[in-house]
């Protein structure tokens, strides 16, 4: 019975899919948490942070720091932020849906990830510098992003930074965002949360002078870069956040289908058994009846 | 307006403390730093070493890393990458990495991580000074 024996070599190919899946599911989600915890434990300092600058920012008039200027027209840089392993859902088509949108003349690309990368050659966009970043997102990886960013801004190779990334929502939930990062002019927050009606409560509005010790350049000098770097590694931590999850959930739908699909051949597999042998059975007695 | 102060320090891992206080002691890079309530706003960066905050008699001492102070009338925000409470402190640990990190100094390093190591040191410093100088 060739169809018998199809259907049972199918049964056992799905059944060893599902234990890969299934395993990976489990894998993810350990990582998840991990990635999760580290994406919400950032987000407190990241806000401070948004709260000191919106402050601190409009009461700065007489002076201004190379990476707040604003320079019209130009190139600009796009921060393209992905996972470097697939088998996450619809995570990265999301993503470059996003990506896709960017004119391609006037935008520059720059890749973390490995599929970004990917994606970025095969969509013939610029693609100016590809980075790495593990799976515990390091503070030394997002400085080499960020340095990068910084340099070929301040020598005009491009006049504004966005970042586009896979903002962690909640597990079932993460949603590309494009966050503006140079020039630094409005401050935003790189969150889910309602940012915005937060600091508008808290803000002085400008209304104070700010002293600074020791004066503007050394402070502000400090603070922004450090504020960019900062930054790019929350966005590195909500994107790898948001990879597991996703990871998580394609694999459990996956492991769910291919026990549904097992489930199905077995049936269809009995059934044809059980055929088969009725009529062989039928066979039997007719040809006992023919003999007696 | 109040008169204490509300202060939040904040590091990369989480919020360390949040909560009002009557009088904070901050590590300027030029100097020490008296904050009381109704200070003048204030921007300044901080350096590694010892921050002592009072709520009436009794006194907190912290290790605390580089970092900035936002200081406007009745808030304080510190945003830092460490702030340890003195009685937190292992010292036979932080001994032991401000050695590690000593040797490795000596080995031939790129700038990146020597920069990396410094700090490192520095930190293991400050929170050596702060422990040794509560146990007197």
């Amino acid at each position: 019975m060739a169809g018998l024996r199809d259907i049972r070599r199918r049964i056992r190919s799905i059944k060893s899919t599902a234990q890969i899946t299934k395993a990976m599911q489990m894998v993810a989600a350990a990582k998840m948490r991990k990635a999760q915890q580290a994406a919400l434990a950032g987000r407190p300092y990241a806000r401070a942070m948004n709260r000191m600058l919106a402050e601190l920012l409009p009461t700065v008039t007489d002076f201004t720091h190379p990476l707040m200027e604003e320079r019209p027209g130009g190139r600009r840089c796009v921060l393209l932020v992905s996972t470097d392993k697939g088998l996450c859902g619809a995570l990265n088509s999301t993503l470059f849906r996003e990506a896709i949108k960017f004119d391609p003349r006037e935008t520059v690309f720059v890749a973390a990830g490995r599929k970004a990368a990917q994606f970025l050659a095969r969509a013939r966009r610029t693609l100016l510098a590809e980075f790495s970043y593990k799976d515990h997102p390091q503070f030394a990886e997002a400085r080499a992003i960020s340095r990068f960013l910084q340099e070929g801004f301040l020598k005009g190779e491009f006049h504004r930074v966005d970042v586009l990334f896979m903002n962690f929502v909640s597990t079932l939930i993460q949603r590309p965002e494009v966050l503006p990062l140079l020039p630094l002019r409005e401050i935003r927050g790189v969150s889910s949360e309602p940012e915005g009606a937060e600091l508008g409560t808290e803000l002085l509005k400008g209304a104070t002078e700010f002293l600074f010790e020791p004066g503007p350049e050394r402070v502000l000098g400090a603070l922004l870069p450090h504020y960019i770097n900062f930054r790019i590694y929350q966005v590195l931590l909500e994107a790898k956040a948001s990879e597991h999850s996703a990871r998580m959930v394609a694999m459990k739908n996956a492991t769910e289908n291919a026990n549904q699909l097992v489930k199905d051949l077995t049936l269809q597999y009995n059934k044809l058994r059980q055929a088969g042998i009725t009529k062989e059975l039928l066979e039997i007695a007719t040809a006992q009846m023919a003999m007696s | 307006m109040a008169n204490t102060l509300r202060l939040t320090i904040v590091t990369p891992e989480a919020e360390v403390f949040s909560g009002e206080v009557d009088m904070v002691t901050l590590p300027g890079v030029d100097g020490e730093l008296g904050v009381f309530p109704m200070h003048t706003p204030l921007m300044t960066q901080i350096e590694p070493g010892e921050l002592v905050l009072r709520r009436g008699t009794e006194e907190t001492h912290m290790a605390v890393g580089e970092g900035f102070a936002e200081i406007t009338g009745d808030h304080v925000t510190i945003i830092t990458d460490m702030a340890i409470e003195a009685d937190s402190i292992d010292e036979a640990a932080v001994e032991e990495a401000r050695r590690r990190a000593e040797a490795r100094l000596a080995e031939k390093l790129s700038a990146e991580d020597a920069a990396l190591v410094q700090a490192t040191l520095a930190r293991a410093t400050a929170q050596l000074k702060v422990k040794r100088a509560r146990k007197r």
